[in-house]
């Protein structure tokens, strides 16, 4: 696209012969420059995930287990047949959607009030940016292992407070610790993208609506969120894809025991735990392509304003 | 205008957030401190300091190991993502050249790309190549993933810097390459600096590869190695080792965040939302 417009730039201007060929030579000597800079990174990006996702495609199509090497056989689709048609999987994507919708949401609120927070306190506002930056800093696991032991009858402060149950053996609770650890934990990231959409609202925008008689909450809908917009996408896409490749906060937590594996943790166990090759990548094939279409749906639904097309809308 | 009680409603809100960011961090430094007799009496204070754990965790081999593995795969990821990160973040920031539209879009799909679709092909390929359960089996991936951020945080960064003073170095004989060496290279290294920092939590924090793709203590990073502790012996619980070290693989990123807090931010969002 960026090539398309200097090309047209240098038609509109008239030059010389020598000139052209001077433009063009420094002109080839800056491509050549910028494919050479780029190269050793898209290669290790390409190398590391694209030659990887076709070779899973090729293992989902066998019959391959570890265990019983001599039994590899191209079997179709026959594996695909096998996941889809098996309620743990669906059970697994349940448990995946249900955790992404509820954290995302509940991420996009609190997110925004902690963005509002860090963006207008009067008081403390450096303590307060750098506490909500630790839980984005925190190794998952360690956070994962404080919930976790938290929630421990006997040994937990929290585990105390709701008489001598035990949270983390029960669906509905479990679901619940693993929702409410991810949500501590990304929250501050959520607030740190919306916050810089919310340094994009002109101050004076908002002054003169309070002059106008707007009230908070008018101000808020009306003049702060269509300024955000842009902020608010992205922040939704980035967080909603991440949050459906839960696995650190379920394997500390629950290990998937009774029902709440996500389908990460599915896909792990077949392939750690069972050596089952064909069946793993079988899943990560069918992840990615839920990601994907996630991805696909907000791209299309947003349009422009998603993350990329910016940057090369602007150029 | 803002009145006193304005003032003190956005301090208890405040108090709020850092309670809400801090307790679990905390408790896990609380339960790091308790003696074994008072590991299990739930209060969030311990009542008897020790430091045991503690003496316990760099005394057994299996704890040191993964804290040096832990460094040594995190250091050398984010040394080598940087420099690809840098070298295509330049040229994206600066040069003209077809497939750069290509090269930023591709980085974002990485970004957001299911780590777990890999696991599974990864496993199987560097069980071929002999790169399964090794120090460079880890560091691949983690460059891989590490270098979108690293070329998002640092195209915004290199935008920023003034490029007169790039001219100004060809004008007196520079080429290109010097221009960048000698002029942008010291200009831009707090934003590499930055970025190395996002990269690091990025390596340091990763559970998922480290996992999947290692068996032994030979490459096993810390978050591994923690949640295969076991005690001293099969009757003793781990929660006390597992504390110690948790609070001992969080203090960098505390002092991280402490000293860095503005540069953090600043890089965290600028390869997210463009104003």
């Amino acid at each position: 696209m960026s090539a398309t417009s200097t090309a047209a730039k240098h038609r509109a201007q008239p030059l010389s012969r020598a000139e052209k060929a001077r433009l063009s030579e420094g002109k080839r000597a800056e491509r050549r420059l910028g494919w050479l800079l780029c190269a050793p990174a898209a290669i290790v990006m390409v190398a590391v995930t694209a030659y990887p996702i076709l070779y899973s495609v090729w293992l989902s199509l066998q019959r391959y287990d570890l265990k019983f090497p001599d039994d590899r056989e191209f079997v179709g689709l026959s594996n695909y047949v096998t996941v889809l048609g098996n309620q743990y999987w669906w059970t697994a994507f349940g448990v995946t959607m249900l955790i992404t919708v509820v954290t995302v949401v509940v991420e996009l609120v609190l997110g925004m009030a902690l963005a509002l927070v860090m963006h207008r306190t009067l008081v403390g506002r450096g303590i307060v940016r750098t506490s909500a930056l630790i839980p984005y800093g925190i190794v998952t696991v360690v956070a994962a292992f404080s919930w976790r032991y938290a929630w421990t009858p006997g040994t937990g402060y929290l585990a105390n407070l709701f008489s001598d149950s035990a949270p983390l053996t029960e669906r509905a609770s479990s679901l619940a610790i693993i929702m409410l650890a991810e949500i501590w934990k990304t929250t501050p990231f959520m607030a740190l993208l919306l916050m810089a959409g919310l340094a994009l609202v002109p101050e004076d925008l908002l002054k003169a609506a309070a002059m106008d008689g707007a009230t908070a909450w008018q101000r808020f809908t009306k003049v702060m969120l269509p300024v955000m917009k842009p902020a608010i996408l992205v922040a939704l896409l980035f967080r909603t894809l991440d949050a459906f490749r839960v696995f650190d906060n379920i394997y500390v937590l629950t290990a998937g025991a009774n029902e709440t594996s996500s389908v990460s943790m599915l896909a792990y166990n077949n392939l750690i735990k069972g050596l089952n090759l064909g069946i793993g990548s079988t899943m990560s094939v069918l992840i990615f392509l839920t990601v994907a279409i996630i991805a696909f749906v907000f791209v299309k639904l947003f349009g422009t304003a998603a993350p990329g097309s910016s940057e090369e809308g602007r150029r | 205008m803002e009145s006193r009680g304005a003032k003190w409603r956005w301090g208890l809100l405040d108090v709020v957030v850092v309670v809400f960011a801090l307790i679990p961090v905390l408790w896990i430094m609380s339960l790091s401190f308790k003696t074994t007799n008072t590991l299990t009496d739930g209060h969030f204070i311990p009542r008897e300091w020790t430091l045991e754990n503690y003496k316990t965790i760099f005394q057994t081999d299996q704890f040191v190991r993964a804290l040096v593995n832990s460094i040594g795969i995190a250091l050398i990821s984010t040394l080598i993502a940087v420099v690809l990160g840098t070298m295509a973040a330049y040229a994206i920031a600066r040069l003209d050249f077809p497939g750069k539209g290509l090269l930023v879009g591709v980085s974002l799909l990485i970004a957001m790309f299911p780590q777990v679709s890999l696991v599974s092909p990864l496993f199987d390929i560097e069980r071929r190549l002999g790169l399964f359960d090794t120090w460079p089996g880890l560091i691949l991936p983690y460059i891989t993933f590490a270098l979108p951020l690293t070329i998002y945080t640092l195209s915004a960064f290199f935008k920023q810097i003034p490029w007169d003073l790039e001219k100004a170095a060809k004008m007196d004989g520079a080429t290109q390459g010097e221009a960048f060496r000698k002029v942008i290279a010291p200009l831009a290294a707090p934003g590499v600096f930055t970025t190395a920092i996002l990269a690091f939590i990025f390596c340091w924090n990763d559970f998922l590869f480290a996992i999947s793709l290692t068996s032994t203590e030979r490459s096993r990073t810390v978050p591994v190695a923690l949640s295969f502790f076991t005690g001293d012996s099969q009757f003793e619980d781990p929660t006390g080792s597992i504390s110690a070290a948790a609070v001992v693989i969080t203090v960098p990123i505390i002092l991280f965040v402490l000293f860095f807090q503005r540069r953090i931010v600043s890089g965290l969002t600028s390869g997210a939302v463009k104003g």
